[in-house]
């Protein structure tokens, strides 16, 4: 195909900028000249070996790389474009400029996916945020990996195709019938992980622990953060993996976020994530690590744990700055990240677990075992106090069970202990509608004034912890948030002495430091 | 702000901070050494510096001092002085001048040191907090160093209580030492005093802790060590308070607690009358049964007795409890009751305690 008529086509595609799919155009224009292939548009290192894939993807799939000038440009030029996800848009491209798929036929299309030399299309991660932008740009045909098929299908309104190689997608966009949806299973496009199946860890597992499985149902009720405390090994991180599972489940729409997030930091197999996320990061990881960074940005450990869990094992090891970096998306739910000209929102609703030994030899109040001396306790307590302490409303101490405990049956299950959670919510989300809360965990100070009522022996109990100085201003308002999930949880309008008892019984030992003196 | 001290001691006092520094040299014989004259001190550890010291000392503007101790926001007794406390005369080379922030007419009352280690365990802690609190109560003032662990746990009882107490720190007064007790240096200054030897504006060094201790040795009618390891400083408080004919007591510790060693090896060598509360030391100085601590707690409600016995018998966990057979969401109340009570304490690790 020798010609001097310059030839241009038009894909569009997506760039993932965080978590959020932005329309890209690749434009190919080929003219006559010395052979040769340049991509612009600010891509990266994979956006530049593209051409080398490319050009073997095409020659290799039994089409003709044309043997002229090629120009390729990822538009709007001053997004920046990460990963090698352009490919298929390229190869259609430079096939559909040189006239060998027909050029009119991707104007209804979306085109995403990264090619092998041999022309094969691999999975490649994000395809349901580029199936929402798809969407979202009005197209009505989306050519992604086959893997990511039943993914991108999750986004309605959208004819998806999904192809495992180049000459496939010629073939749709030559007029071929789309290929079915892979079958559910067979490691494609399967609902992954769905609460309750089989491998999910479960409280019915947990033997011995009654008074943390209390708390952990408390926490999951209300949505408040907590700490363990206890010595290593006696079972913080077994008890802290079952929250997911007794957790509501997610609503569609949350898991559709949350798959989203997962596809993009290519963490799933396929399909829709079914169970709440948990993540367990390691306490050398650093504040981008935890709470999203980097150029480009990418999401944190907070926001791959948004609707679910982010667990904090060794709390006191983490460096201080992760943890102050913490305290946006605490409290707002999401955190922004700003590089040059663009600020980046990602969203972080999640519970936040922490584990800590309670002293730094772990053996603490142990008369003759603890050898930590004031100041010990003292610097331990300091590196997990400020403002990451002031989120967490329980406190929950985890000891070793015994012989006889371990041998017991197991007290309850998950299942009925999300059923119990499930009512709790639902008292609360009646009575919290309106109030810019979904639950207890999440009442500001003066949501708790306004929607907690105590009977009145509750309420000398609350006075008392106060004036005997057990509680600080702060504290008693994670008290009241707690004791009125308790009442939730037992169905208790107001909440009673017992519920609040039972809150103070579970509060942070920050509130009111009996043993260390001034 | 009074400023009673006279020229000849305050002229002393200055000496003393000035040579802070050779006296450090100087450690081991540091009370022999303070026993001296002014002149023969500066001769005895002057060194190189011999020459130099008497001149400064010969033109020396004593009002420069009383300046320094003013703008630091300490008052000065001088030895020459009635207002001095009776106690210190025992010694023999009793502090020229206190420097003196807060109340200084708590220096006259009748005093008990509660000393003890630094890194004391829990039981420790609670020991001396309750001490203080029901010494104080019972009318006796507090006296104590300010260090970590025990000595802060008796100055916190005595606050507790609403009452003063008296800090004696080895550096100047105005001065929290150890820096981290910021805080209570505030709450005893507001409420009680802090007292020191030492000019304002010296530096902190170690002989100076033995210094310390001598004062509050001689401050108190009775020395009281809760928790001392075998090589503690407050043995040294012990000695120098048998040395000045007043009586010792100490609180028996655990034997396998390394911080209880020294105070028990005190006890079984005679050393010490054993101290199980304030009771006894009330006993020891007024006769048995002159004067009686507060009134004692009331009972727990009937409700909560097993629990309460559970817990004395060792059950100190939730979890621990629950194995005695306590229902998790009940028992959970059933602690705090107890706890807001003031039967019970809470420390780190979920562990209660009987409150002493």
């Amino acid at each position: 195909m020798r010609t001097l008529d310059a030839m241009l086509a038009r894909v569009a595609t997506f760039a993932i900028d965080g978590i959020d799919p932005r329309h890209v155009w690749v434009e190919v224009d080929i003219r006559g000249g010395l052979p040769a292939f340049t991509i612009v548009g600010l891509g990266d290192a994979a956006v530049r070996e593209s051409r080398d894939r490319v050009r073997s993807a095409i020659s290799n799939s039994g089409f003709d790389f044309p043997q002229t000038r090629i120009t390729a440009n990822l538009a709007p030029a001053f997004l920046r474009k990460v990963g090698p996800g352009f490919d298929a848009a390229l190869a259609l491209g430079v096939l559909a400029a040189s006239g060998q798929v027909p050029a009119d036929a991707l104007d209804a299309y979306a085109v995403f996916g990264e090619l092998s030399l041999s022309g094969d299309l691999r999975d490649s991660p994000g395809a349901l945020a580029v199936a929402e932008g798809a969407r979202r740009a009005g197209l009505e045909r989306l050519i992604v990996p086959r893997e990511r098929a039943r993914e991108a299908a999750l986004v309605g309104g959208l004819e998806i195709a999904g192809v495992s190689s180049l000459r496939a997608a010629a073939e749709v966009l030559a007029g071929g019938a789309l290929p079915p949806l892979p079958e559910v299973g067979a490691g494609l496009g399967g609902i992954s992980g769905v609460a309750g199946a089989t491998s999910e860890p479960d409280l019915a597992d947990v033997r011995g622990h009654a008074a943390p499985l209390l708390a952990l149902e408390i926490a999951a009720a209300g949505g408040h953060n907590l700490l363990f405390e206890g010595a290593p090994g006696t079972g913080k991180t077994m008890l802290a993996r079952r929250i997911p599972s007794i957790l509501p489940a997610m609503s569609r729409a949350e898991a559709i976020e949350v798959t989203r997030i997962h596809s993009i930091a290519g963490l799933h197999a396929a399909g829709l994530v079914g169970a709440r996320p948990f993540r367990a990061p390691h306490h050398t990881i650093s504040a981008a690590g935890l709470v999203g960074g980097g150029s480009p940005p990418r999401p944190g450990e907070a926001t791959l744990a948004h609707h679910g869990v982010l667990f904090l094992d060794e709390l006191a090891e983490f460096q201080r700055s992760s943890l102050d970096a913490l305290r946006q998306p605490l409290e707002d739910g999401c955190v922004t990240i700003v590089r040059g000209q663009r600020a980046l929102v990602f969203p972080t609703r999640f519970m936040l677990v922490g584990a800590t030994n309670p002293c730094p030899c772990g053996f603490a109040g142990v008369g003759d075992r603890c050898n930590c001396g004031e100041a010990d306790l003292r610097r331990h307590s300091r590196r997990l106090s400020g403002p990451l302490l002031d989120r967490m409303d329980l406190l929950i101490n985890v000891e070793r069970p015994t012989e006889p405990e371990l041998r017991a049956p197991a007290q309850t299950s998950s299942a009925r202990a999300r059923e119990r959670v499930a009512r709790a919510r639902e008292r609360q989300r009646f009575r919290l509608t309106g109030h810019g809360a979904r639950c207890n965990g999440e009442m500001d100070a003066r949501a708790v004034r306004r929607h907690v009522r105590l009977e009145d022996a509750a309420d000398s109990a609350l006075a008392q912890a106060y004036v005997v100085g057990a509680l600080s201003a702060r504290g008693r308002h994670r008290v009241l948030r707690v004791a009125q999930t308790i009442a939730d949880l037992s169905g208790h309008g107001r909440v009673t002495h017992a519920d609040l008892l039972t809150a103070l019984s579970l509060r942070q030992r920050g509130d009111a430091d009996t043993t260390l003196a001034a | 702000m009074s400023e009673r001290a006279c020229d000849t001691c305050l002229a002393r006092s200055w000496l003393v901070g000035r040579l802070a520094g050779h006296l450090e040299a100087a450690r081991g014989r540091v009370d022999q050494v303070l026993a001296l004259e002014d002149d023969a001190l500066i001769v005895a550890i002057g060194g190189r510096e011999k020459a130099r010291l008497e001149r400064e000392f010969e033109t020396l503007d004593v009002d420069e001092v009383r300046r320094r101790a003013g703008g630091a926001g300490v008052d000065t007794v001088c030895v020459c002085d009635p207002g001095y406390p009776s106690g210190l005369r025992a010694l023999p080379a009793p502090p020229a001048v206190l420097y003196v922030r807060g109340r200084a007419d708590l220096l006259l009352g009748e005093a008990v040191a509660i000393v003890g280690s630094r890194k004391a365990s829990m039981y420790g802690l609670d020991v001396a907090r309750s001490l203080g609190r029901e010494l104080a109560v019972a009318g006796l003032t507090v006296v104590s160093g300010m260090a970590h662990g025990i000595d802060s746990a008796a100055h916190a009882g005595a606050l507790d209580a609403g009452m003063p107490t008296v800090a004696v720190l080895p550096g100047p007064a105005n001065r929290p030492y150890p820096a981290g007790k910021r805080g209570l240096h505030r709450r005893i200054v507001a409420q009680g005093v802090a007292v020191s030897e030492i000019v304002p504006g010296t530096n902190v060094w170690r002989w100076m802790f033995p210094a310390r201790n001598r004062i509050i040795a001689a401050l108190a009618a009775m020395t009281v060590v809760v928790e001392a390891g075998e090589r503690s400083g407050s043995l040294v408080t012990a000695r120098l308070a048998h040395a000045i004919g007043r009586p010792v007591g100490a609180v028996p510790g655990r034997v396998t607690t390394p911080q209880a060693k020294g105070s028990n090896l005190l006890l079984a060598s005679g050393g010490a009358s054993v101290v199980l509360g304030a009771q006894d030391v009330l006993d020891h100085l007024f006769g048995a049964g002159e004067r009686t601590a507060g009134p004692a707690r009331p009972p727990a409600p009937a409700e909560l007795r097993p629990l309460l016995d559970a817990i004395a018998e060792g059950h100190e966990t939730a979890a621990a409890l629950a194995r005695a057979g306590f229902e998790p969401d009940r028992g959970l109340a059933a602690l705090a009751e107890l706890e807001l009570g003031g039967f019970v304490r809470r420390g780190a690790g979920g562990r209660f305690r009987i409150a002493p």
